[in-house]
């Protein structure tokens, strides 16, 4: 549809639609084929977890901080999951210093909704006296190098860290007071959502766009896919339109992506943290 | 509304709270031209849902430097007022609301000709009056009424429409209380002519026969709404008609 392109951007365009006809893309991948996804965790000493992601040069850090606070009113024995996000300066020309704007919401919202509809955490694990007290997650995420596709980057980043969070053993009084032991205990992860980003261009389909493939496609659409393949959310982007079969199929490379990033990525850090 | 432990939405009947049946919207009144100041305006009442969108524009672009040189910049406000919910509403924008904003702009732009005005922008504003599950569905279909009202060239309109999962049933046109103690939500938006779709945002669990049925559903459901737009735009062109005839008469 009608985006706004610049003169580079228009010239970029043409070559990588004329590239898609031939189903090639610019930097030699296939159209299914997602950049090299590397992940570290436990980076962070003062974080309860970490995770760095780095989707070819996109690189993104989460960090979880777990507190304790009042629960929302609605739900009194629920604990409180809470994500951000934030473009940092340093990460791209185009990012500005400030509190996060409509783009570094939508971002924060579609990658909190993924893990809150999935039931990533069981946050009725994290009461500690309903009504009164709860665990807060905070999950905080920072994008320090912006070559595209930020969406799954963080989405990943944030399991990761999550997986590799831990918290302090606790016992509570009857009371309803709360009392730290020696010794620390896992969160309860109990579901590994991965959002997959889906980029249409003249009639084909692409996974994991590149910052220049990102900045031409006509549509986007974000999938989050829990572990039994389930769908968990999904959030149209861009201006461009989509048909009811664009969708079924994104659907269909969604979950098929999903699935193979959670065995072949993930894998490992989902091993460890059934382990201990 | 009162939340008195409500743990079952479908009824033994199989009629959900509201008496509706699973493919039934709620009712729905839509009217053009409300506000006088404004290009184009327009107020929809969707069950309890409240709401009115003023079109300002095209005009000059403030701030200069977010103009687009090649066409116009479409630009949204959803905002709830305070009293529009149960508990008061901070006035301040919350994340969700500009989170809204941004996905409406987005799912508008496509019907909008906005190359026919390079360098301007067309500001939407909505205020929630009174809330009660679906609004951005609702504040979606009387943005693109207050466009036409604003005589912005126009590809098509764009109807909006919900459906979703409430005790492991697929319904249309959720309500507010459906829509916090439901399994799932997926509000649409389509240009009704040629099926495409502009506005799709999902949360909750389908599996991939649940999602395509609820996807149908919600489509059946916007070509319902397109009908009563349709409907409202007819009635105030026919007001008009006849004032014109009127003054020619005289």
């Amino acid at each position: 549809m009608s985006n706004s392109y610049g003169i580079m951007e228009s010239i970029k365009r043409k070559k990588i639609s004329e590239l898609l006809k031939y189903d090639k893309r610019l930097d030699g991948r296939g159209l299914m084929d997602f950049r090299k996804i590397k992940i570290e965790t436990g980076m962070i000493g003062t974080a309860a977890g970490s995770a760095l992601v780095s989707l070819g040069n996109t690189k993104v850090m989460t960090g979880i901080k777990v507190e304790t606070g009042t629960p929302f009113t609605d739900k009194p024995k629920s604990g409180v999951l809470t994500t951000n996000v934030e473009l940092t300066p340093l990460a791209s020309p185009n990012f500005e210093a400030g509190p996060p704007r409509e783009k570094a919401i939508e971002m924060a919202r579609v990658v909190d909704r993924g893990i809150r509809e999935a039931k990533a955490i069981d946050l009725s694990k994290l009461c500690i006296d309903p009504g009164k007290l709860v665990f807060i997650v905070y999950v905080d995420i920072y994008v320090l190098n912006h070559d595209g596709n930020l969406f799954d980057a963080f989405a990943l980043s944030a399991i990761s860290a999550l997986l590799n969070a831990k918290m302090k053993k606790y016992t509570v009084k009857k009371n309803g007071e709360l009392k730290y032991g020696k010794g620390y205990i896992k969160l309860p992860v109990q579901n590994y959502p991965v959002e997959i980003s889906i980029g249409k261009l003249d009639g084909k389909m692409i996974v994991d766009p590149s910052l220049e493939e990102e900045a031409v496609v006509d549509g986007l659409i974000t999938i989050a896919i829990g572990k039994k393949g389930e769908i968990c959310a999904m959030q149209k982007r861009k201006t461009g339109v989509f048909s009811v079969e664009d969708i079924l199929l994104a659907i269909t490379i969604a979950q098929k992506k999903a699935k193979e990033i959670r065995e072949n990525i993930l894998g490992e850090l989902i091993a460890k943290n059934k382990k201990a | 509304m009162s939340n008195k432990k409500i743990t079952k939405l479908l009824k033994k009947n199989g009629l959900r709270l509201d008496n509706r049946k699973f493919d039934e919207l709620r009712s729905i009144k839509m009217e053009i031209g409300v506000l006088e100041k404004a290009n184009g305006s327009a107020y929809i009442e969707w069950g309890k849902n409240k709401i009115i969108a003023a079109i300002y524009g095209p005009r000059e672009v403030h701030p200069r430097r977010l103009s687009l040189t090649d066409k116009a910049l479409v630009r949204c406000r959803y905002h709830m007022t305070p009293f529009s919910t149960d508990e008061r509403k901070r006035p301040a924008p919350s994340r969700r609301e500009v989170e809204l904003s941004k996905v409406i702009a987005t799912a508008v732009e496509p019907i909008i000709f906005t190359e026919f005005y390079p360098r301007t922008v067309i500001d939407i504003f909505i205020e929630v009056l009174e809330s009660d599950g679906g609004t951005r569905c609702a504040a979606l279909t009387v943005t693109s009424l207050a466009l036409a009202d604003a005589g912005i060239p126009l590809k098509d309109l764009v109807a909006a429409c919900a459906a979703g999962k409430i005790d492991g049933k697929i319904v249309l046109d959720m309500n507010g209380i459906e829509d916090q103690l439901g399994e799932a939500d997926l509000p649409i938006a389509i240009t009704p002519r040629n099926k495409e779709i502009t506005l799709l945002q999902m949360d909750g669990t389908f599996t991939k026969e649940e999602f395509k049925k609820a996807l149908n559903l919600a489509i059946e459901g916007c070509e319902k709404i397109y009908d009563i737009q349709k409907e409202a735009l007819r009635k105030e062109y026919i007001i008009v008609k006849e004032e014109t005839e009127k003054i020619e008469e005289e």
